[in-house]
């Protein structure tokens, strides 16, 4: 799209164009840079700052958090996806028993910020005789969150089919289970894939929120870190780390599923229409018209 | 009760928040934007270097970098300054992704008319695919609005006496848990609810 937007440049164009960018690099590693001087200006470059990364107990302890972070981002993620899927059902029930409730749970739990969410689970239910540890007040959190948005991008998901999916569908005899599962299912996973995995990228960032009821994550370990005064209180040089780890995290995700996505793409592409399997499902077609 | 002045205190720092940032976010967003669809291979980097940066990175991450970090390297800026500043910078990655998203609906050939009607770069946007592409924008940025708004909890951490923190102090004094975030919950879910709102407005009006 971004093409159409405007002309090949000619030769007048090109240098303006060629200014701009200069201007541009420089712009932007005059701020780069101004922010590494002044890291370096008050030391946070100095090898004392980054010498906890030679300790192995360091290391060990920080691959700790890291798979502390992980858990409580598999564990939050499927339970998403899963109350996600059951919200989403109920949103496209044609029942109004179903369809009320599941539509106030996703408006409630969406406009509700997680922090408080997770506050209430750890502060506020113990007043009521329910404690929960730090683990599951963030993944209950993030379930109940993150599992309302998964339940609206389902629902979308669903409804941008053309209906004559749907049509096409019961027409052959298939019932409500079956059209789901086997029709519409299949193809708005596809449409919905990207909307997914970037929820997934915000749950996975949203686990740092443990951090403030002190469950011992990767960021918790961060702050712990950057205050030891024998490593010279290294806050800067360890969130950094911490920083790019996430980041390494968040696109090993997205990266993760861009590739199952194309795999599974190339599958249906080079697997030509299985006349076998048409066979199989127009006999009890056949069979169910009689 | 004799709490509320506090509690509405930090509503009212919230709604600052959220405006201040979302303002912020936006003219931010609008930079990165024009960066990331413009002619330019390098400045087009630069602004996906940003979104991903900003995309991949926790928000609490940037809140404890900048606010418990700024300090150690002799930068200081007031608490709620510092909250503004992180979260118009966090915000602005998913603004710029919404209008992008937003130009991209705008069918091919509006830009291919535009351009051989031969108007500028500029002009092709200002004229042909902003007005195209602001009714469409509208809907994600609420969405963005509303995520900016819970987001704002977040410089609770960063010590900004906000909605969530004078909650939480309330709770401290009151010991009364359960109510007050109930209560605090609903606020938030109230402003949702008003950007929301706002947002349909805006766009039917842009609809015409």
């Amino acid at each position: 799209m971004s093409n159409v937007l405007f002309d090949v440049p000619g030769p007048k164009a090109r240098l303006r164009h060629q200014i701009l960018a200069v201007v541009g690099v420089i712009g932007v590693a005059g701020i780069v840079g101004f922010i590494g001087y002044r890291f370096y200006d008050s030391g946070q470059f100095a090898p004392k700052m980054w010498e906890w990364l030679q300790y192995t107990t360091i290391q060990e302890q920080l691959a700790e958090r890291i798979l502390a972070t992980l858990k409580a981002f598999a564990l939050g993620a499927v339970m998403a996806m899963l109350f996600g899927a059951i919200l989403a059902a109920g949103k496209l029930s044609e029942h109004a028993i179903w369809r009320g409730p599941a539509t106030v749970i996703v408006e409630v739990f969406r406009a509700i910020p997680l922090l408080i969410m997770i506050f209430f689970f750890y502060f506020g239910l113990p007043a009521i005789d329910i404690k929960m540890s730090q683990f599951t007040a963030v993944v209950v959190g993030l379930t109940l969150y993150n599992g309302s948005v998964l339940a609206e991008v389902f629902r979308a998901g669903i409804m941008s089919l053309p209906r004559g999916q749907t049509e096409a569908a019961y027409a052959l005899g298939m019932r409500k289970t079956q059209v789901m599962v086997l029709v519409l299912l299949p193809q708005a996973l596809r449409v919905m894939l990207p909307t997914i995995v970037s929820q997934l990228v915000v749950l996975l960032k949203d686990t740092a929120l443990g951090f403030i009821i002190n469950y011992k994550e990767l960021l918790d370990y961060a702050k712990y870190l950057g205050g030891q005064g024998q490593f010279g209180r290294p806050l800067v040089p360890v969130t950094l780390v911490v920083a790019a780890i996430y980041v390494t995290m968040c696109l090993l995700l997205t990266w993760l599923a861009v590739t199952l996505e194309k795999r599974n793409r190339r599958d249906k592409k080079l697997t030509p229409i299985d006349t076998k399997a048409l066979d199989d499902v127009a006999i009890p077609a056949a069979s169910q018209s009689m | 009760m004799s709490h509320l002045p506090a509690l509405v205190d930090g509503f009212l720092t919230t709604l600052a928040l959220v405006a201040l940032s979302f303002t912020g976010a936006f003219a931010l967003g609008l930079v990165v934007v024009v960066l990331r669809i413009g002619p330019l291979g390098v400045l087009r980097a630069v602004g996906t270097g940003y979104v991903e940066t900003f995309q991949n990175i926790p928000l609490l991450v940037w809140l404890v970098l900048f606010v418990f970090g700024l300090p150690e390297v002799g930068v200081r800026f007031p608490l709620f300054t510092t909250a503004v500043v992180v979260i118009s910078l966090y915000e602005a990655a998913y603004v710029a992704e919404a209008l992008r998203s937003g130009v991209n609906t705008v069918a091919q050939g509006q830009g291919e008319a535009a351009r051989a009607l031969g108007l500028t770069f500029g002009q092709t946007l200002r004229h042909v695919v902003v007005p195209q592409a602001a009714r469409r924008v509208v809907q994600p940025l609420g969405n963005i609005g509303i995520a900016l708004t819970m987001n704002t909890s977040l410089a609770a951490v960063a010590g900004v006496v906000e909605l969530t923190a004078s909650a939480n102090r309330v709770n401290l004094v009151e010991a009364l848990p359960i109510p007050i975030f109930v209560g605090a919950g609903l606020c938030y879910a109230l402003l949702a609810a008003g950007i929301g709102g706002l947002a349909g407005l805006l766009e039917r009006r842009l609809a015409t």
